[in-house]
């Protein structure tokens, strides 16, 4: 990470105002009125269409490997990804991810 | 005894919300390991579970900036990971629209996944509770979410600084980016936002600027409203 502690901080302060205007956005500033309804369609798939973009190439380069593709970080992936699906359980999937990292990475050694 | 009717909306709500325990526990300490490892200090990682408090926000803005990305296309990306409380806090405002400025910026404040489903769920059985039993209510179930957020943050913070490489924490945030992403593929449409998001994130790997994953994002967004508004038509 190579940003000045400047840079961090504004960062983190922007972030912070533009997630509180979000938040306040129709309890405090717009009111009862409703927003077009094509923009409430794009807002309902803004996280499964940003994390996979950012999930992708840490889960097939990733940078403990020095971006080799490596088999347990995969099969880890894979299993967090199945279980959280099918169980719909963030919880469960966490669970699921590191138990087969690590029991990929005890048995490959 | 709209005093007690109160105080009780506020346990309920705080039972309600008490197995969210489980899932913001983990995450927060992830944040603050996954942070303090990538070479943020503690007040740094403090400020941002403190000041941005929001999960998925916080893991992409540092997974962006551990590639040192461009300070603009951190905030960007970082907030259109937020834009989905738009929906919330517009969800929201039929039932609390009425409450005090200072308790609906408090309201906004704290808003988390969590505490918007399981309020709008109460609210939606039960309409003729007063108002000030649904805001007592929202913030029974805040209270195990972002009291622990920060705290889990913290511990994570302080535990990252010692715990040794061996054990792959690397890892831990795609797994909490997955985890966040499994239970969310709730219809096809967003299995094709999902998909969409995936293959362009590879297509435009080499675009400078990490832009790659705001143009993947993008155009996700657009096949998943896309996909929504003709099964909708289809009826």
């Amino acid at each position: 990470m190579t940003y000045t502690d400047i840079e961090i901080w504004l960062i983190i302060v922007v972030l912070a105002i533009g997630t509180f205007l979000i938040r306040f956005s129709f309890l405090g500033l717009i009111g009862n009125r409703k927003g077009p309804p094509w923009v409430l369609r794009h807002l309902r798939y803004t996280t499964v269409s940003v994390l996979p973009a950012l999930i992708m190439p840490l889960v097939l380069w990733p940078s403990a490997t020095g971006g080799e593709p490596d088999p347990a970080r995969l099969a880890a992936a894979a299993m967090a990804l199945a279980v959280g699906y099918l169980m719909k359980s963030a919880i469960g999937a966490i669970v699921a991810g590191m138990g087969t990292l690590y029991l990929m990475l005890y048995v490959t050694g | 005894m709209p005093a007690a009717s109160t105080k009780s909306a506020y346990w309920q709500g705080l039972r309600a919300g008490l197995p969210f325990l489980l899932v913001v526990m983990p995450f927060g300490m992830v944040f603050g390991v996954a942070a303090t490892e990538a070479g943020l200090n503690l007040a740094e990682v403090m400020g941002f579970s403190v000041l941005v408090i929001a999960g998925a926000a916080q893991f992409t803005a540092l997974q962006l900036m551990t590639e040192n990305a461009p300070t603009l296309v951190v905030l960007i990306s970082a907030l259109a990971v937020n834009l989905r409380m738009v929906m919330y806090s517009a969800a929201l405002t039929p039932y609390l629209g009425d409450a005090p400025i200072w308790q609906r910026a408090l309201v906004a404040y704290v808003n988390f996944d969590q505490n918007y489903a399981l309020s709008v769920q109460e609210y939606e059985a039960r309409p003729e509770r007063p108002m000030p039993e649904k805001i007592a209510f929202y913030f029974g179930v805040t209270t195990p979410l972002a009291p622990v957020w920060v705290l889990a943050t913290w511990l994570g913070a302080v535990l990252g600084m010692l715990i040794p490489a061996e054990y792959a924490l690397d890892f831990a945030v795609p797994i909490a980016f997955l985890a966040l992403v499994g239970p969310a593929l709730r219809t096809l449409a967003h299995m094709a936002a999902a998909l969409t998001s995936v293959i362009m994130a590879l297509a435009f790997v080499a675009v400078p600027y990490n832009l790659g994953v705001l143009l993947a994002a993008a155009l996700a967004m657009m096949v998943g409203a896309e996909i929504e508004r003709r099964m909708e038509r289809r009826g």
